[in-house]
């Protein structure tokens, strides 16, 4: 440990933080939260890729952190938030079922992550390569609260999550990639959240509600028709 | 281990038994204060706490007729409980002979000893408020164990040792790191030191209103010497809980060799740090508002989580590297 | 058959058959013959005591003999090492309490119809066949004695068989030792099978391919886990061990599942050698979870025997955590973390055997003086039966893994090994090792919580129910039995050091290695791992609070201030509290169980009935709808199908032999 550098000292400290925040994702009950907690998980990957930066002194990643932060920490969180303001969503609240049982779950993850990444971190890479462990954990706990939640625009959130973990993947292992491939990804992720908007809408209109376990009585009600 | 039985070290080890007996109710008179002038109020002098104790200290002792030995002991075993375990503490020096006594899992293993005294003494003279402390008050220790040992491990496997002397040493003698676990370590043993200590949003230390309080309904039923007793234990447990914090997270200032200079300096920088700590506590619980009784677990919860991501990046991030 | 401390062992044995051919004998139980017989099994427990000692002093002497008993081909080996010896002292300690206990127990019986020569009788035969497990040194006479312990054991669980409770739990419990027992035996028979022979000497010279280890391994570990009690089979025993009169209670979860920690030892660390991971993780794993399930469904229970019975389960679940990290860490080539592991285990086992006998026989006591046995209606007893009462609170304390006492100085060290994992190169363990500790931690702090409640409601408040308020004081024979137990706890739990200088041996038998003090002054500090590492002051832990408690008393209450003016309780100013208005143990353990809502299977609600409102409640283990009913439901289904064979003619049944015996023919040619 002690022969990192402070700033890849650092990195650990943020990206365990990512991970926290992955946790509180995946047991926050409000929805306003939620959002918050993302904004928070999108403004820490860009400042783990700040910090590689200057660690490693590669400038262009500093574009790629700004990028992140404006787009991660303000634009997506913003637009979801207006979404969820505009279908009056502001006060919902989404109780999970067991909320220690998600989170043991969450745990298990974890260390089965853990294990799964110990070859890839034999191999040499960067010093902060024992940062995938926590990154693939972060897409997989993304995914886990696709699972958990009913709610579309959590279920939104936990795609982005997911997408934090590989960025983070992406910057801390092998020093991020080509700009032109994170600027393509990072508009990607704009549209996505444009056209998840648009299909809140749509699901509203449809089904008048948020809640996906209701989606499948579209099936039932076209064969009834 | 021969020089755990000197007289010099020995005789430092009660000097700070007493210190630390001494100190207990001033941190509480300084968290009062501190709150009061948060809330606008000019709150009680500092040494209110000491007039308490010496006044019931002097009072007579009522004893329900309904009350057993048991009730009657408890006060005795709850104070020299939470007393030793905050002596064998290292307070102010690591190497103290009485660290070796006691190290983190016997001071669990003191802590929990008062408390199942307390408890018992809540249930004893058959009232339903003492009963109801009493099972509040062991619900939340039973929540609160795992998140405490977890954090405390967290940070003896960074250290590979259970002496807390040992562990501080550890962390003065080596180069200063970022280490994400003891992070991790640090916020779930604050919100373990919150709701052992009974402290909002857990418990209302001032409260006696009567379906909301968990460790005033245990002592209800006490007076005079037996009520100074049990107030001073909570004191006591207070103070260690802000050492326990202030001495594994923040190591410096501790004396490293039992010179009086050093004593000195280690005693005023406890001081400080204590005082830092009162502050920051009296600042929760001036903005946060007392939790339902089970909205606890999820606090508790909280806390384990914290442990365990402590646990992990140590494993994962700190040993691959 | 040279060795005294061999020669003591079969002498326990023999007596211990004397005392029941004795018992047995007379038909009519007279006062004076209960005298002789219970003298008889105290100087089983003697002997037994002093053989042990005698083995775990000897400097690791093996001593070995043949029997003139068995078959002819096959005669009946006895060994005594450290191991036995060790399990020899634990079962002799309890013994002799028992035989303080009993006299005074029984006769509540003699007024009774019920049949005490037979009580005695297989009293004796029980502890015959537990002292012969322990000594025996081959498969044959192990399960010769297996079953012996395990018949005769059935039969003292049936023992009061007019309730239909009874019969019921003693046959669930008939039914789990037998599925155990074959499990163990089909486990002696792979060993034997590479070792060419059914001693124990031949089946240690055996090289067995991985695999077959490992179906030996777990051969093994499903018959002793059943034996002794672990989730998910464990369902027998809270119904069986409290069905028993209450020494005997106290025999079977203090001394019999002991036995089967016994066999498992020795089969796995000293049979099977070589350690797998695997085998650790899955010790551990199951101990967790019987360690925290036993404890919290104790914390549901206000039967008294029933919620001890729990506990039994929630220990025996203790004792393999340490065993489990023993062999993790033997599996990983950390070998004094392995001993210190191991050491824990053994501790815990000792440990157990007494402060739960100690707690059966207060549960004893409390039966005897109340004929009471639901917690909720007990309350205040302290007062009215003081000695019991203190001696109740040594065995709560200890069990609550407190210090000074017995049960937190085993706990301790189990954590020290658990705090070892650093040590070990696989990361996955070594996150996973503290968690196993958190697990231990959340188990502690939640038996100190039941025990709050036990002690809190039977013996603290007021008396709920008019037995209880009649309750007096048991005999003095009684006392002393629980007395000798309580001092026992606090002895073990303030000379640790010595403690483990016995148990020493027996971990130099099995991994070649035992603990060495490190310090100088050894007995007044425990230091298991390098002594800045870890240590535990025992003594003088004792000695400060000792010195606190008068000093504190004789600073405060001396002279005139010592007396305490009495009244009424304050209770915030409401009207005086009445008995009625007390905490119960189910009010007590709401909030657990709130919180823990999703492991048991709660059916509560309120019915009304006639314009009166009444909670109905009922807690119901887990693990019969998870288990017990599926595998039921299985085997009443197979034994469906095979009912159609049963066509009530003569010929057809004779046409199935015929097929059965040309197949035969066919295998064998």
């Amino acid at each position: 440990m002690t022969h990192l550098t402070l700033l890849d000292q650092a990195v650990f400290v943020l990206a365990a933080v990512v991970l926290f925040t992955c946790f509180a994702l995946l047991t926050q009950a409000r929805l306003v939260a939620t959002l918050r907690t993302f904004a928070w998980q999108g403004g820490l990957v860009a400042a783990v890729t700040a910090l590689m930066a200057a660690a490693h002194r590669e400038p262009h990643l500093y574009v790629t952190a700004a990028l992140t932060l404006v787009l991660k920490a303000g634009v997506i969180p913003w637009m979801l938030h207006r979404w969820v303001r505009r279908l009056g969503l502001d006060r919902h609240v989404e109780s999970l079922a067991s909320p220690p049982a998600v989170t043991l779950a969450g745990v298990g993850l974890v260390i089965f992550c853990y294990w799964v990444v110990l070859p890839i971190e034999r191999m040499e890479l960067t010093a902060t390569r024992n940062v995938i462990a926590v990154s693939l954990a972060v897409v997989v706990l993304g995914l886990l609260m696709m699972v958990t939640r009913r709610q579309a625009v959590s279920q939104v959130v936990g795609f982005m999550a997911m997408e934090n973990g590989l960025f983070l993947a992406a910057v801390t292992a092998t020093s991020g990639m080509p700009l032109v491939v994170e600027l393509g990804v990072a508009f990607d992720i704009l549209v996505a959240a444009v056209l998840f908007g648009v299909f809140f809408l749509q699901i509203r209109d449809a089904i008048d509600s948020l809640d996906v376990d209701r989606l499948n009585r579209l099936a039932e009600g076209m064969e009834q028709e | 281990m021969d020089h755990l039985l000197s007289v010099w070290a020995w005789s430092l080890a009660v000097l700070q038994a007493l210190l630390v007996l001494a100190a207990a109710p001033l941190l509480v008179g300084w968290v009062r204060r501190v709150k009061a002038r948060l809330q606008n109020r000019k709150g009680p002098p500092l040494t209110q706490p000491y007039r308490e104790l010496a006044k019931l200290l002097t009072k007579e002792a009522l004893v329900a007729h309904t009350a057993s030995p048991v009730f009657r002991a408890a006060p005795y075993i709850v104070f020299g409980a939470t007393w030793i375990a905050t002596a064998t503490l290292p307070s102010l020096a690591t190497g103290l002979p009485s660290a070796a006594v006691a190290d983190v899992v016997v001071l669990a293993g003191f802590l929990a000893l008062a408390r199942f005294f307390l408890a018992l003494a809540g249930l004893d003279v058959g009232t339903a408020f003492g009963g109801m402390g009493s099972s509040r008050e062991m619900m939340i220790s039973a929540l609160a164990e795992p998140a405490m040992l977890t954090a405390v491990f967290t940070i003896t496997m960074t250290a590979h040792t259970t002496n807390l002397s040992g562990v501080m040493e550890q962390l003065l003698g080596a180069p200063l790191a970022l280490r994400p676990s003891i992070l991790f370590a640090l916020g779930a043993l604050a919100l373990v030191a919150i709701a052992e200590t009974g402290r909002i949003p857990i418990d209302n230390p001032a409260t006696h209103l009567e379906l909301t309080m968990i460790h005033e309904a245990m002592i209800l039923e006490y007076s005079g010497r037996h009520l100074a007793l049990m107030e001073w234990a909570a004191q006591l447990k207070l103070l260690l809980y802000g050492t326990l914090i202030a001495n594994v997270f923040f190591p410096w200032g501790v004396a490293t060799v039992l010179k009086p200079s050093a004593l000195a300096f280690a005693a005023l920088a406890l001081a400080g740090k204590l005082a830092v700590l009162g502050v920051l506590l009296a600042l929760a619980e001036t903005t946060l508002a007392k939790m339902r009784l089970f909205r606890a677990p999820l606090f508790l919860n909280l806390a384990f989580l914290l442990a365990l991501l402590g646990m992990f990046s140590h494993v994962i991030l700190e040993v691959g590297a | 058959m040279t060795d005294p401390a061999l020669v003591l062992a079969l002498g326990a044995v023999v007596v211990a058959l004397a005392a029941s051919s004795l018992a047995v004998s007379t038909c009519a139980w007279a006062e004076r013959v209960g005298r002789l017989y219970f003298l008889l099994l105290g100087l089983t427990g003697v002997l037994a005591v002093a053989a042990g000692m005698g083995a775990l002093t000897g400097g690791g002497t093996v001593a070995t003999a043949q029997l003139p008993l068995g078959l002819p081909w096959l005669p009946w080996r006895v060994r005594l090492d450290a191991l036995s010896g060790f399990f020899l002292v634990l079962i002799g300690i309890v013994t002799v309490a028992v035989a303080l206990f009993g006299p005074g127990y029984v006769r509540e019986f003699s007024r009774s119809r019920d049949p005490l020569w037979l009580l005695g009788g297989l009293t004796g035969l029980f502890l015959t066949g537990m002292l012969l497990v322990v000594l025996a040194d081959d498969a044959f006479l192990f399960m010769v004695a297996w079953e012996l312990m395990s018949v005769s054991s059935y039969f003292l669980v049936v023992f009061q068989h007019e309730h239909a409770a009874n019969r019921r739990a003693a046959f669930l419990y008939l039914l789990m030792a037998h599925v155990g027992g074959l499990s163990i035996l089909l486990g002696y028979g792979v060993l034997a099978a590479f070792g060419h022979g059914f001693t124990f000497e031949a089946m240690r010279a055996g090289e067995l391919q991985p695999v077959w280890s490992s179906v030996a391994f777990g051969l093994a570990f499903l018959g002793f886990g059943t034996k002794a009690g672990l989730v998910p089979l464990h369902a027998w025993l809270p119904e069986a061990h409290p069905a028993a009169p209450s020494h005997v209670s106290a025999l079977m979860s203090g001394v019999m599942l002991k036995v089967a920690v016994y066999g498992f030892i020795r089969f796995t660390f000293d049979l099977l050698g070589d350690a797998r991971l695997g085998w650790g993780v899955t010790v551990l794993l199951v101990g967790s979870v019987s360690a925290l399930m036993g404890v919290l469904y104790a914390l549901m229970q206000h039967d008294l025997k029933r919620l001890l019975a729990y506990h039994s389960v929630e220990n025996v679940g203790i004792i393999f955590i340490g065993l489990g990290l023993s062999l993790v860490f033997l599996s990983a080539g950390l070998t004094v973390a392995g001993v210190v592991a191991l050491i824990a285990a053994l501790y815990h086992t000792l440990n157990h055997a007494l402060f739960k006998s100690l707690l059966f026989f207060g549960a004893g006591a409390v039966l005897h003086a109340t004929h009471e046995r639901d917690i909720d209606r007990m309350g205040g007893l302290l007062r009215r039966m003081p000695w019991t009462g203190l001696f109740f609170l040594v065995g709560c304390i200890s069990i609550s893994a407190l210090p000074p006492f017995n049960g937190f100085v085993s706990e301790w060290l189990t954590f020290q090994a658990a705090l070892q994992a650093w040590s070990l190169k696989s990361g996955v363990l070594r996150s996973l090792l503290p968690i196993t500790a958190a697990m231990l931690a959340v188990t502690g702090a939640l038996a100190a919580a039941c025990f709050v409640k036990v002690y809190g409601v039977a013996f603290l408040g007021q008396a709920r129910s008019r037995h209880v308020r009649r309750a007096r004081e048991v005999s003095l024979g009684m006392r002393a039995g629980q007395a000798l137990l309580a001092a026992l706890c606090l002895l073990l739990g303030v000379l640790p050091t010595t403690v483990v200088g016995l148990l020493n041996p027996v971990s130099q038998l099995l991994l070649g290695q035992g603990l060495d003090p490190v310090t100088t002054e050894s007995w007044l500090w425990l230091t298991p791992v390098p002594a800045e590492g870890a240590s535990y002051g025992a003594p003088l832990v004792l000695l400060s609070l000792a010195v606190l408690w008068w000093g504190g008393r004789w600073l405060l209450a001396r002279g005139p201030r010592a007396a305490v003016r009495r009244c009424d309780a304050w209770d915030c100013g409401f009207s005086p509290p009445n008995a009625r208005m007390q905490y119960t143990a189910t009010s007590f353990a709401q909030p657990i169980r709130r919180v823990f809502g999703p492991l048991f299977r709660i059916d509560e609600r309120v019915e009304t009935e006639g314009g009166r409102q009444r909670h109905f409640l009922h807690v119901e283990d887990r693990a019969w709808d998870l288990l017990y009913a599926p595998v039921a439901r299985l085997v009443e289904r197979s034994a469906s199908r095979v009912v159609r064979l049963q066509t009530g003619q003569v010929r057809t049944y004779l046409a199935w032999s015929l097929a059965t015996l040309l197949v035969l023919l066919w295998i064998i040619s």
